[in-house]
């Protein structure tokens, strides 16, 4: 069954509050999730106060502030630092998005801060994606073809290209994935948005050549037909990209092919 | 389960081939339905507040008779498939399979136990 309620293990208690930076004017508070597998406790919230007027603007500019000037346990991922790579995705202020990319100007009150939601917990902030990035290597994200390899190269047209528009740009940050109520049910049989946006980036491809084999590897009650247009997905996506157009895309092809 | 790879558990025992006929039917049915609710709310205003003979003789005319026996299928049919997808959400292991033929026959029961109604009443 759904479980509605944290398990004992996993509630969540008051955890630490941080002394203030001093000579500070202006403050923010941030509450972060804090969890170590390696000292038996259940997760806390600590709470941290952050000189605005020595950080930058944006989430993770505070994260690493507080990382370098006040606790050095605090652990996330992070790197590019400009919404490319996809690493720092974290559930800020209830809603998963990318640290780097979210002004705090942004977010009214203390700053809260969580690891992506119903995702296992390595430490801290930092989840483990090895079953997203699993289910994703299955969808077979790269050019499947049949003819024989052109001299020069597989030839698209400005149309063509036109259209993995809005799909390209995904960085694979698992934010739509981690906010969708259907994958945190079923995500281990439900491939989730992230996954069935890059099969549909792979379906439409005009120079794909599986595009049958594709179909015929997501028609299942439960890697493809667990989406609802519940849309958080979209909602949430920090690259402001559809999945669930995508998916809806996917399931009119299946249709088509039948009727 | 500790010595699967991750591929094999993200792969599980692959697609079932299956889905899109349960996807166009839910379809279909929704369509039907925007279309029958109207047409039996239209049948049942008028006898609203009549006595048991009038309401008995207005079921036997074919138009609501046919309208209410439609409606009973595909909403009942509608029901089952809606079901199902709400059990295969919220519910694992055994017990989802158990849950899924007994909703199968409380369906497919109450269908039936209104048609038999509706031809009590129109034959």
């Amino acid at each position: 069954m759904v479980q509605l309620t944290l398990p004992k293990n996993s509630q969540i208690r008051t955890g630490k509050t941080w002394p203030r930076p001093e000579g500070a004017r202006r403050l923010r508070t941030f509450r972060i999730y804090r969890w170590n597998p390696d000292d038996g406790q259940t997760p806390r919230v600590d709470v941290y106060s952050v000189d605005l007027d020595d950080c930058g603007p944006m989430v993770l500019d505070a994260l690493m502030w507080i990382k370098s000037k006040v606790d050095p346990t605090l652990t996330f991922r992070r790197s590019c630092r400009e919404g490319i790579c996809g690493s720092c995705a974290m559930n800020i202020d209830g809603a998963n998005t990318l640290a780097c990319i979210k002004g705090m100007d942004e977010i009214r009150g203390d700053v809260r801060i969580y690891p992506l939601p119903h995702m296992p917990v390595v430490k801290d902030l930092v989840p483990d994606l090895t079953h997203f990035y699993a289910q994703h290597a299955s969808i077979m994200p790269w050019l499947e073809t049949k003819s024989n390899t052109p001299a020069k190269e597989w030839r698209q047209s400005v149309e063509d290209r036109a259209q993995l528009d809005g799909l390209y740009e995904c960085v694979m940050c698992a934010c739509c994935s981690t906010s969708c109520p259907s994958y945190w049910w079923n995500g281990d049989r439900y491939l989730g948005p992230a996954a069935l946006l890059h099969a549909y980036r792979w379906i439409i491809d005009s120079r794909d050549e599986a595009t049958g084999e594709r179909l015929d590897a997501l028609e299942d009650p439960f890697k493809l037909y667990r989406c609802h247009t519940i849309m958080n997905c979209t909602k949430t996506c920090p690259k402001g990209l559809n999945p669930a157009k995508a998916i809806a895309s996917i399931k009119k092809m299946m249709v088509e092919r039948v009727m | 389960m500790a010595y699967l790879t991750d591929r094999k558990r993200a792969e599980g025992r692959g697609a079932a081939r299956a889905g899109t006929e349960h996807h166009i039917a839910m379809m279909i049915s929704s369509a039907a339905l925007v279309v029958l609710v109207v047409l039996f709310v239209a049948a049942v205003v008028p006898v609203i507040g009549a006595p048991y003979e009038a309401v008995a003789a207005h079921f036997a005319r074919p138009f609501p008779a046919i309208v209410t026996a439609l409606l009973l299928v595909a909403g009942f049919h509608h029901f089952r498939g809606g079901v199902q997808v709400m059990i295969e959400d919220y519910v694992h292991g055994m017990t989802r399979k158990a849950l899924i033929v007994l909703m199968i026959l409380v369906s497919y029961g109450a269908m039936a136990t209104g048609l038999y109604a509706v031809a009590r009443l129109a034959l």
